[in-house]
């Protein structure tokens, strides 16, 4: 079938073609208390293919995948691409990429989640519902999600890939309510959403950390934490509402991958950079002569960020990117400075690179490949140093778990983050519970007030499966790795409001 | 490519409940062509054209229902897709909350939702459109960055008891950047119709030039509480998270905004200014719908607030079986009703206050008072005796669309108007809000 689409494309005139056939699968399970909503399998098989002709590009996709489906769909990408060539201000160049010949590559999985029985995987999710309700919580929705992508590329370049890609996601959102004020509150699951199979949810007590919530790295124990969460929401209702100022703030993994992903992540997207973006998601602070500089301060000397296609566990690990590329690991930020982008094929000759990353994804056969992020995380620290350690420096702070609201400007200077459990520190002891809490910064100013952070022995992954971009809009998978970090004098406001 | 013909979808979806040996089973297919090209740095980035067609299963015995999605069409994958939802739906527990699928409805007339032009559109028409908005660009000294999509589609549905629908819809949507070649500067501009003859692309684009090379040199001015002229474009993403959020059952559960102590809720309370009403009307010429639901109820003309009161609320057929009254499905498209103001006479009437013609990244802070968080993006005006006098910084906000529209003073007339956030449409008018809450400076442009 590949073939027959390049040799399509091919013949009408291409200088470039590429092929992703996929079948694309997926399972929800979802529940509220005692009852399972519903449980989905879903399904979707086709074929798109992306050419360059008259030095524009082109794209078709379609589901009919016998020989003249597939040949039509190629015809079409080519003379769309034709149709475009007029536009063009200059023509299409791809970074060099050789071809690998016949190669695969698979999630390294230990169990196979679509293969675990429904009914193990609905018991699951009714014994964690039925422990938050037994401690306290008034509702609690919670769900699992698998995804299974299955995919072959081909190209001219004579790349001929297959991959099986695995992610789980187990999710819940606990609420406890206060009839007589009318009031609740909620806490969401602190679990991640990973590039593993059904063993992240086989609980391993040498993989948890303990303090004023259980964290979990790498295997996940959903009933503890809906146990926890239950408490924990029924204590927020009781929690002091902070008072607006400036705070040192201890954040927890579970909460800083979202501010990464937010403020390196995004500015650091090429096709952002660039302004390919500058109709919707936005463009960046990033600008090309911050990295030109050799020396824009991002952030304070200990921020050291990756890119990483390869890391085992991740969202976005891959063998290659869906144009042929394979997958690596690079510098972005390095002790503080700005050393690299993220970039595709058609980008990188832009700005005189000699290769792509490896960050093309598109979420499906029907959608066109773009620049997506590549798992974007923080490196630990190399002094020993434990969430403690952090906490008993601070006079005036908050430590904060879970992630919340979410906000940051369309070239990523301001943000402003939320998150699940923030606990007052006072003269280095955590002193109760707050609420009400949100933190607002410009993200140079942020990373540059970054004091300590620590060791690998504390680094875990947080993410998500719906980072969103483009038009039409797309959702990828990414992770982000970190461990405790604390900012310091970060402006923190008080969410109340009465209506 | 042809779309299916309502024929077609009956004899497909027929077929496939034939393979069904549930106690009830209901059949879904939807799908349809669509088309679009993308430009950035005033030339092409991506640009496709996708086929596709998508079948959903559901099947109950008793109370356990299983579902399950295909896009293959062969007698094998059809019965393959029908058993695995069998499978799954014999492997699941008793849903107390189950509702058996619908009987056959009567709906009302089919609204003029599906434009033959529209479906006509071609990679030709869409590239000379961007040819006219990359023109205005160059003309102007700007870089355009732009999206133009079309597409037309049908859905249909058929189940064990009888029900059948089907509804076809073509849709083209517009929406474009420019920015000043230094990058101080930047202008918006989005439309959306049914009907390819309502799109003005030249129009659109010299609407964002305008405001691309009027908003540079921007000046800072402190955050605080000011008086808003709020665009279409800016008002409705803040206005969907208010009417998104008008759900029976989490407010009697005591989990949203309009819950109240002891199981009540704000249902028939005046909640926002008497100058606000808010219905939907799959009928209106402007903003035509599909004639039911998701799950196949009718749809009909509803209100949702009439004069600053809470008139109805979504009721699931479930919740609404329990609270003992009409199931209330969730629209597909909203209307505001304003006056015959334009936005020029709102910008006249104000002495001292921020032209906003664009939001975005709007995320909910605390559900229960409807908090929200974002910033203003590609064009922000001060405003002072009547008139436009300097472009300002972009602004972060933390405002309920509760609070804000019990602050309004004045509502323009209302315009079809697309989502820049959830996409969805709308009809919306400019809005003139006094005391609304900007809390930082940001340096975006």
């Amino acid at each position: 079938m590949a073939d027959i689409a390049l040799n399509a494309a091919r013949s009408k005139g291409a200088s470039y073609a590429d092929v992703r056939i996929g079948r694309y699968r997926n399972q929800f399970i979802i529940t509220r208390e005692d009852k399972v909503l519903n449980t989905v399998d879903t399904e979707s098989y086709g074929i798109g293919i992306r050419v360059i002709a008259g030095g524009s590009w082109g794209f078709a996709s379609t589901d009919k995948l016998d020989t003249d489906g597939i040949a039509k769909a190629a015809e079409l990408a080519v003379s769309i691409a034709r149709e475009n060539a007029r536009l063009q201000s200059e023509p299409i160049q791809l970074a060099p990429q050789k071809g690998y010949g016949e190669v695969s590559w698979k999630t390294p999985i230990q169990k196979n989640g679509f293969e675990v029985p429904i009914r193990e995987k609905t018991e699951l999710l009714m014994t964690v519902n039925a422990a938050a309700m037994k401690n306290g919580a008034n509702f609690i929705d919670s769900s699992l999600f698998l995804v299974n992508e299955q995919k072959y590329f081909a190209s001219t370049d004579g790349s001929y890939i297959d991959q099986d890609i695995h992610r789980i996601w187990p999710v819940f959102t606990v609420t406890r309510i206060d009839s007589q004020t009318g009031k609740f509150e909620r806490r969401d699951s602190l679990g991640a959403p990973v590039g593993m199979g059904y063993e992240y949810l086989t609980p391993d007590e040498n993989k948890k950390i303990h303090g004023v919530t259980t964290l979990y790295r790498d295997r996940y124990d959903m009933l503890e934490d809906a146990r926890l969460a239950a408490s924990q929401a029924q204590e927020k209702h009781s929690a002091k509402s902070v008072e607006a100022g400036k705070y040192d703030l201890v954040l927890d993994p579970t909460n800083l991958w979202l501010t990464i992903h937010e403020s390196a992540g995004h500015p650091s997207e090429l096709d952002r950079v660039l302004g390919y973006e500058a109709n919707f998601a936005g463009t960046s602070f990033l600008t090309l002569d911050k990295w030109q500089s050799g020396k824009f301060n991002y952030g304070s000397k200990l921020v050291n960020i990756v890119a990483d296609k390869t890391q085992p566990g991740s969202l976005g690990a891959v063998g290659w990117d869906d144009e042929g590329v394979g997958a690596k690991e690079w510098n972005i930020i390095k002790d503080g400075v700005l050393v690299n982008y993220q970039a595709i094929r058609d980008q990188a000759g832009i700005i005189g690179l000699k290769e792509s990353q490896g960050c093309c994804y598109s979420q499906s056969w029907r959608d066109v490949q773009f620049q997506r992020m590549a798992n974007i995380s923080l490196q630990p620290g190399k002094t020993p140093l434990v969430p403690a350690d952090l906490i008993k420096n601070v006079e005036k702070g908050i430590y904060i778990i879970g992630d919340g609201s979410y906000s940051i400007d369309q070239q990523r200077y301001n943000f402003q983050f939320s998150g699940q459990l923030f606990y007052e520190i006072r003269n280095g002891q955590i002193t109760g519970m707050l609420k009400d809490v949100a933190y607002q910064a410009n993200t140079q100013e942020f990373w540059n007030s970054c004091s300590a952070i620590c060791d690998d022995r504390d680094y875990r992954l947080g993410g998500t499966f719906f980072d969103g971009k483009g038009q039409p809009e797309q959702s990828n998978a990414v992770s982000h790795g970190a461990a405790t970090t604390r900012f310091n004098g970060i402006n923190v406001i008080n969410t109340a409001r009465k209506i | 490519m042809a779309l299916l013909t309502a024929d077609e979808a009956q004899t497909l979806l027929k077929k496939v409940l034939s393979f069904s040996t549930a106690d009830e089973c209901e059949v879904t297919l939807a799908g349809g062509d669509s088309g679009n090209l993308r430009y950035a740095r005033n030339s092409v980035s991506t640009s496709g054209s996708s086929h596709s067609m998508q079948l959903v299963v559901s099947s109950v015995f008793g109370r356990k229902q299983g579902t399950t999605t295909i896009n293959e069409y062969d007698d094998a994958s059809l019965q393959k897709v029908v058993q695995r939802a069998e499978e799954l739906a014999r492997l699941a527990p008793d849903n107390p909350e189950y509702m058996p699928f619908l009987p056959p409805q009567t709906y009302g007339p089919a609204a003029r939702t599906f434009i033959p032009a529209t479906e006509a559109i071609s990679s030709k028409l869409r590239a000379d459109l961007t040819a006219q908005s990359l023109q205005i660009a160059k003309d102007s000294g700007l870089t355009a960055a732009g999206y133009i999509e079309n597409g037309a589609s049908f859905s249909a549905r058929m189940n064990s008891h009888g029900l059948w629908t089907w509804h076809t819809e073509t849709g083209v949507d517009f929406s474009v950047t420019l920015r000043t070649n230094d990058g101080s500067g930047s202008g918006y501009s989005s439309k959306g119709y049914n009907d390819i003859s309502l799109l003005d692309v030249p129009g659109a684009t010299k609407t964002a030039a305008w405001k691309a090379s009027h908003s540079g040199a921007a000046r800072a001015i402190e955050p605080g509480k000011y008086t808003v002229i709020l665009e279409p474009a800016a008002g409705i993403v803040l206005l969907e998270n208010l009417y998104g959020s008008l759900d029976a059952r989490s407010g009697d559960e005591g989990r949203n905004f309009l819950s109240l102590p002891g199981g009540k809720t704000r249902l028939g309370e005046k909640l926002v200014d008497e100058q606000v009403t808010i219905y939907s009307d799959p009928w209106n010429e402007e903003l035509p719908s599909r004639n039911y639901s998701g799950e196949g109820l009718p749809q009909e003309k509803i209100s949702w607030i009439e004069k600053g009161v809470i008139k109805n609320l979504i009721y699931s057929r479930y919740w609404a079986q329990k609270k003992g009254v009409k199931p209330v499905p969730y629209p597909d498209g909203y209307i505001m009703t304003g006056g015959n103001a334009s936005l020029d006479d709102l910008i006249k009437s104000t002495e001292k206050g921020i032209l906003v013609t664009r939001l975005w990244y709007i995320r909910e802070v605390d559900p229960q008072t409807l908090l929200y968080t974002g910033l203003t993006r590609d064009g922000t005006f001060y405003i002072e005796n009547g008139a436009i006098k300097f472009p300002i910084k972009n602004f972060r906000f933390n405002e309920s669309p509760i609070i804000m529209l019990n602050n309004l003073e004045a509502l323009g007339k209302p315009e079809r108007t697309v989502s820049g956030e959830g996409g969805g449409t709308a009809l919306i008018p400019p809005m003139k809000i006094r005391d609304f809450t900007f809390s930082s400076l940001s340096d975006a442009v």
